[in-house]
C-alpha cells in the first residue's frame, strides 16, 4: 500500500516540475537611468530566462532599508530577459517603500524574486506590422516585446512618449531591435492625442497595422480602443494592481474587464498582466 | 525520526502545517509538490456567485496587512466540478471552506459539499449574518450555537468552526461551537481593522476597512487559541501571523493540535515547506518523539483561573 502511494506521488511530482521559481538573485548593476528610472540588473540561471516572455512579471522580495520596511512582496514588469548573458532586467521609478529600498540595492547584493508570473503578450501568426504605444513606466513593459518581434521576424514601430527628450527612455535598446522609433514629448506639443492619432493613421494607411500594444496610459488605452474599433485592429494592453501573492491565490488585484456584454472580475496576476485591448477598462 | 503527525477530530495529518483558507489554491502546485502539508484547505466558496469587495482589496501596515476581499466565489457548482476533482490527485485530505449569510443557505451548502473527496468542512463563522443584524455569527454564543446547530445537521463529515477575533466573548462563542456540534476550532480569521492614507484622506481600502492579519495578528491569535483550549476539549487549530517553525511551536504549547499558514505564504510562497522542515528538524535537536507531546504544554502554573478576568481587564 505504501509503496503504491509512494510511486503515485512520484509520478505526479514529476508530471508537474515547477514553472514559477523564487529564487535569491545577485545584483550584476543597479544604476540610474535619468533622474527617475533606475535600472536593475541580476544574475539569473538560463532555465528561469528561458520561461520568461514580454509582458510578464516577476514579485519582488523588496529588502528592509533603513525606515522603508517594505512587507508584501512588489510586481514588476521583465524589462529584459537574456539567457545568452545570463541577465534578468528590471526597469523602475522610486515611487515608495519599496522602490526606494531597491534603489539602495548595490552589486553582488542578494534580492529574492518569484516568477516569471503572469500572461504576456500575444504575436499571432499573421501579425506582421506591430505598433506599440509607450508613455512613462509603461515603456518598461513594452521594451520586451521589441527583443520578441525581433526574434520572430516582424515589424515593430515604437511610439515612444515622455514629458520631455531627456526622460525619453530605451531608444537606443529599441533601436538596436531594429524598432522604427517615433518620439512624442510634452516639451514640443507633440504628445497631444490629436497628433498621436494623426500618426497612427499615417502608419495605418502606410505599411498597415496589424496589432496595437499599450501599457501605463489611460487617454493612449482609451484612442488605441478607438482606432482599433475602427479599423478592425486586434491589440493587447499590461495593467497594474495592488497585489500581495501574485499567483492568484488571494484575489485582491481584480480589475473589471468587458467581456460579451457583461462586466467580470479578473485578475491581474493570474489571467493579465496582459489583457485584450477592447476588453480593458480605462480607469 | 521523529513523529509529525496529528490527529483532528479523527482525521490522521501527516504534519500540523496546512494552509489558511483564502491563501492556498491550485495555483501553489506550481511552486512545490503540495502533497507535503498536513492538509488542503481550500478558499472559502458561497453557494452561488459573488464579485466580492471594490479594489484596492489589499494595503500594507507594519509589518503586515490589511485585506477586503469579500469572499468572491464561482459558486458551488464550479467548486465540485474543478476544485474537488483537482485535489483527489493527492492523499492529503482536503478540507473545504464555506460560508452563507442565512443559516438556511449555509446548511445547504454544507449538505452539498458533503460529497467524496472531501474530508473535513471548515464552516467560514465569521462572515456576516443577515438575518440578524449583519454582525458575524461567531460574535455571539447565541447566533454561533445557532448556525452550528443546523451546520451539524447537514453533514457526516468533521466540522471545523473557523472562530473570529472581533469578539468580546472568546471562551463563550468556542463552548457554544462545541455545543452546537463543531468537531474543531480553527483561532482565528482576521481582525476588522483600517488604514487612511493621510495625503489624500482616503481609506487605504476600497471597503473602507479590512482584515488585519500577518505577524501583528499572532499574539492575539495566540492569546484566543489559548483560550479556546482551555475552554473546550476539541482540538484547536491556531491560526494568525504565524511564519515559522518557532510560531509552530508557540501555538502547539498553548494548546493548538495544528496550525494554518496564511499571510507568510504571500510573502514566500514556499513558507509552509521551510517550516515543515524546520519543525522536524527542531525536534530531533531537542530530542521529542512526536510533535503532540508539545500540546498544551504551557507552563502557566497557578494563573489558569485568571484568563476570564484578563479578557475584561488586561
Amino acid at each position: 500500500m505504501m509503496g503504491t502511494l509512494t510511486s503515485l506521488s512520484t509520478v505526479r511530482a514529476k508530471a508537474r516540475p515547477p514553472s514559477v521559481f523564487e529564487r535569491d538573485l545577485s545584483v550584476v548593476f543597479n544604476e540610474p537611468v535619468n533622474g527617475e528610472y533606475v535600472r536593475l540588473a541580476l544574475a539569473a540561471p538560463s532555465h528561469l530566462l528561458e520561461r520568461c516572455r514580454a509582458g510578464q512579471f516577476f514579485h519582488l522580495l523588496c529588502p528592509a532599508s533603513g525606515e522603508d520596511k517594505p512587507y508584501l512582496r512588489r510586481p514588476m514588469s521583465i524589462y529584459g530577459f537574456f539567457p545568452k548573458q545570463g541577465e534578468l532586467h528590471f526597469l523602475y521609478k522610486v515611487t515608495g517603500a519599496g522602490t526606494r529600498a531597491l534603489s539602495k540595492l548595490c552589486t553582488g547584493d542578494s534580492l529574492n524574486v518569484l516568477g516569471p508570473l503572469g500572461v504576456g503578450f500575444r504575436i499571432e501568426d499573421d501579425w506582421r506590422n506591430l505598433v506599440l504605444v509607450a508613455r512613462g513606466v509603461g515603456l518598461a513593459t513594452l521594451a520586451p516585446l521589441a527583443l520578441e518581434a525581433r526574434n520572430r521576424g516582424r515589424h515593430l514601430t515604437a511610439i515612444c512618449s515622455a514629458r520631455s527628450h531627456d526622460v525619453l527612455m530605451s531608444l537606443d535598446y529599441f533601436a538596436e531591435m531594429g524598432a522604427e522609433i517615433i518620439t512624442v514629448t510634452d516639451a514640443d506639443g507633440t504628445s497631444e492625442m490629436g497628433n498621436v492619432e494623426k500618426i497612427i493613421k499615417r502608419l495605418v494607411a502606410g505599411r498597415g497595422v496589424d496589432a496595437f500594444y499599450t501599457c501605463g496610459s489611460n487617454r493612449m488605452l482609451t484612442l488605441l480602443q478607438a482606432l482599433g474599433q475602427r479599423y478592425h485592429i486586434p491589440g493587447e494592453t499590461a495593467l497594474e494592481q495592488q497585489m500581495a501573492c501574485g499567483l492568484g491565490m488571494c484575489h485582491c488585484c481584480v480589475r473589471p474587464f468587458r467581456k460579451a456584454g457583461a462586466l467580470v472580475q479578473l485578475r491581474v496576476c493570474r489571467e493579465g498582466p496582459v489583457f485584450d485591448l477592447q476588453e480593458a477598462m480605462p480607469w | 525520526m521523529v513523529d509529525l503527525s496529528v490527529d483532528i477530530a479523527g482525521m490522521r495529518l501527516k504534519n500540523p502545517v496546512m494552509p489558511a483558507s483564502g491563501t492556498f489554491s491550485e495555483d501553489l502546485a506550481e511552486l512545490f509538490d503540495i502533497e507535503c502539508l498536513g492538509a488542503h484547505v481550500t478558499k472559502t466558496i458561497t453557494r452561488g456567485r459573488r464579485d466580492g469587495n471594490p479594489t484596492p482589496r489589499v494595503c500594507e501596515v507594519d509589518g503586515s496587512m490589511l485585506n477586503s476581499i469579500g469572499i468572491p466565489s464561482k459558486g458551488v457548482a464550479d467548486f465540485l466540478k474543478k476544485t474537488v476533482p483537482f485535489y483527489r490527485a493527492y492523499d492529503t485530505p482536503l478540507v473545504a471552506s464555506i460560508s452563507g449569510n442565512t443559516t438556511e443557505e449555509f446548511a445547504t451548502l454544507c449538505r452539498e459539499v458533503t460529497v467524496e473527496g472531501v474530508d473535513a468542512i471548515e464552516v467560514n463563522v465569521s462572515c456576516p449574518n443577515i438575518e440578524e443584524d449583519g454582525k458575524a455569527f461567531a460574535i455571539r454564543p447565541s447566533s454561533t450555537y445557532a448556525v452550528m446547530r443546523e451546520l451539524r445537521k447537514a453533514t457526516h463529515l468533521p466540522l471545523w468552526a473557523k472562530l473570529t477575533p472581533n469578539t468580546g466573548e472568546t471562551s463563550e462563542v468556542a463552548r457554544a461551537a462545541e455545543e452546537g456540534g463543531a468537531d474543531a476550532l480553527v483561532v482565528a480569521n482576521t481582525l476588522l481593522a483600517m488604514a487612511i492614507d493621510v495625503r489624500t484622506r482616503r481609506p487605504k481600502l476600497g471597503n473602507l476597512m479590512g482584515g488585519l492579519s500577518g505577524p501583528s495578528l499572532k499574539p492575539i491569535a495566540l492569546r484566543m487559541a489559548y483560550q479556546c483550549a482551555k475552554a473546550t476539549r476539541i482540538p484547536v487549530i491556531g491560526c494568525g501571523g504565524i511564519a515559522t517553525s518557532d510560531d509552530v511551536l508557540e501555538f502547539l504549547i498553548a494548546g493548538a493540535t495544528a496550525v494554518q499558514v496564511g499571510t507568510a505564504t504571500f510573502i514566500n510562497p514556499t513558507a509552509m515547506v521551510t517550516i515543515i522542515a524546520d519543525l522536524e528538524r527542531r525536534l530531533e535537536v531537542e530530542r521529542i518523539a512526536s510533535v503532540r507531546d508539545l500540546i498544551g504544554t504551557v507552563a502557566d502554573g497557578e494563573q489558569k483561573a485568571a484568563v476570564v478576568f484578563m479578557e475584561a481587564a488586561p
